[in-house]
C-alpha cells in the first residue's frame, strides 16, 4: 500500500543522480528488493507509470529483482536460502532460525542511462 | 547516443533510516525506553495501552504515547484519561508512521522530554503491512494479534511479525467462545520469528498484564545498565 511513496522516493533519488549527466534519458532504473521487504512488485509497477510522467525517469522501465530470504543457521554454521516465508527454519536442518542475512533490502542498485553525444 | 550504466547502490528509505538512527541515539542518550505497536484495526492496541499506561504511572513510571491514525484524535483522548501525556499525529491517508512524523511530534510537544520520560509507547497506524518498513527508532517493535483474527495471522503477515521483538495476544478472554487454538497460535508465531517473546493479555481482565509490566521494567533496566 505504501508503493507510491516508494515509487516518489525513487523518482527523487534517479532524479538527482542524473542531474550530473545534462540531456540524459533515463531507460532503466534496477532495483533490489528483498522477499521481506513488504513490497509488491506488481504495484510498485504500477505507480511507477504514474510517478515518473513529467520527470526525467518518464518511459523508463523499473526491473525488480527479488531476494530470497537468507538466514545464518548455527548448527551448519552456514547461510541458508528460505524457500518461503512460512517457515524460518533451516531447509538442511530443519533447526529455528532468526539470524536474518538478506531479505529486507529495498534499494536502487543502478540506472542506464542514455546519454546526447557531445557535438565535437 | 552512448548508454552508460550509473551504479546508485542507494537505499530507497535512506532518508527514514537515517531519520531513525538518529532518533534512536536520543532515546537511547535520554534512557527511554521506546515501543513501537503495530497490529491491524481492531485488535485492540488502544485498550491494551490504556491499561499499560495506567499501571506504569500507578508504580511511579514516566510514560507518555503518541498515536497514529488516518483521522480523528479519538485514540489519543481515550489515552489520555490514564493521565499520561498523548499525543495524536494524524497522517491523512498515509498507510504507516515514518520517522519524520516522530521527530516532528517530538519537537514542541508541551511539557514532555524524552528526559523526563522512562517509556514512549508508539501506537502505529492499524495496518500489518506497511508498517514494518519504517523503523521509527524504537527499541521494541511490538507485533499484536487478537483471537478473533485467527491463528493464521503470523503467516499471512510474516514480513511484520519477522521484524518483531515482542508478540502480544490481545482478547485472550474471547479465546472460547472464538474457538481460538492457542497452540496452533503460539507455533505459527514461532514459526515466523523463532523465540519471540509472546504474552497473551486480556485488557478486560488484566490477564497477562504483570508478566508485560515485568518485561517492560527488566528490558528498560537492562538496556540502562
Amino acid at each position: 500500500m505504501h508503493e507510491l511513496s516508494i515509487v516518489a522516493s525513487i523518482v527523487d533519488t534517479v532524479t538527482e543522480s542524473v542531474a550530473a549527466y545534462p540531456g540524459a534519458r533515463v531507460v532503466e532504473v534496477r532495483l533490489r528488493v528483498g522477499a521481506l521487504a513488504s513490497v509488491i512488485e506488481d504495484s510498485l509497477q504500477f505507480c511507477y507509470g504514474i510517478a515518473t510522467d513529467g520527470t526525467p525517469l518518464a518511459g523508463s522501465k523499473l526491473v525488480v529483482e527479488i531476494l530470497p530470504v537468507v538466514m545464518h543457521c548455527e548448527p551448519c554454521a552456514a547461510d541458508v536460502e528460505l524457500e518461503g516465508l512460512q517457515s524460518f527454519r533451516c531447509p538442511r536442518c530443519g533447526e529455528p532460525c532468526s539470524d536474518l542475512r538478506q531479505g529486507r533490502e529495498l534499494e536502487i542498485e543502478a540506472i542506464e542511462i542514455d546519454e546526447v553525444e557531445e557535438a565535437v | 547516443m552512448t548508454t552508460r550504466i550509473v551504479e546508485l547502490r542507494r537505499g530507497i528509505l535512506k532518508k527514514n533510516d537515517e531519520l531513525a538512527a538518529g532518533l534512536r541515539a536520543s532515546y537511547s542518550a535520554a534512557g527511554v525506553l521506546v515501543l513501537n505497536l503495530v497490529s491491524s484495526p481492531g485488535t485492540g492496541k488502544t485498550a491494551f495501552l490504556e491499561i499499560t499506561l495506567r499501571e506504569l504511572k500507578a508504580r511511579g513510571a514516566r510514560v507518555a504515547a503518541l498515536v497514529g491514525d488516518l483521522e480523528t484524535d479519538n485514540d489519543a483522548r481515550r489515552l489520555a484519561a490514564s493521565g499520561a501525556p498523548v499525543r495524536q499525529i494524524n497522517t491523512h491517508g498515509i498507510c504507516h508512521l515514518d520517522a519524520e512524523m516522530i521527530g516532528k511530534h517530538l519537537d514542541g510537544w508541551e511539557g514532555v522530554t524524552l528526559g523526563g520520560l522512562d517509556y514512549l509507547f508508539i501506537e502505529n497506524v492499524g495496518n500489518l503491512v506497511c508498517p514494518s518498513s519504517y523503523d521509527l527508532g524504537e527499541g521494541i517493535r511490538v507485533a499484536l494479534l487478537s483471537v478473533t483474527e485467527g491463528e493464521d495471522k503470523p503467516l499471512k503477515y510474516p514480513t511484520l511479525f519477522n521484524s518483531a521483538d515482542a508478540a502480544v495476544i490481545t482478547k485472550i478472554d474471547l479465546a472460547g467462545p472464538c474457538g481460538f487454538d492457542r497452540e496452533l497460535a503460539l507455533h505459527n508465531i514461532n514459526e515466523i520469528r523463532p523465540g519471540i517473546r509472546i504474552f497473551e493479555t486480556s485488557a478486560k481482565s488484566g490477564a497477562g498484564m504483570e508478566e508485560w509490566l515485568a518485561y517492560l521494567a527488566r528490558e528498560r533496566a537492562n538496556r540502562n545498565a
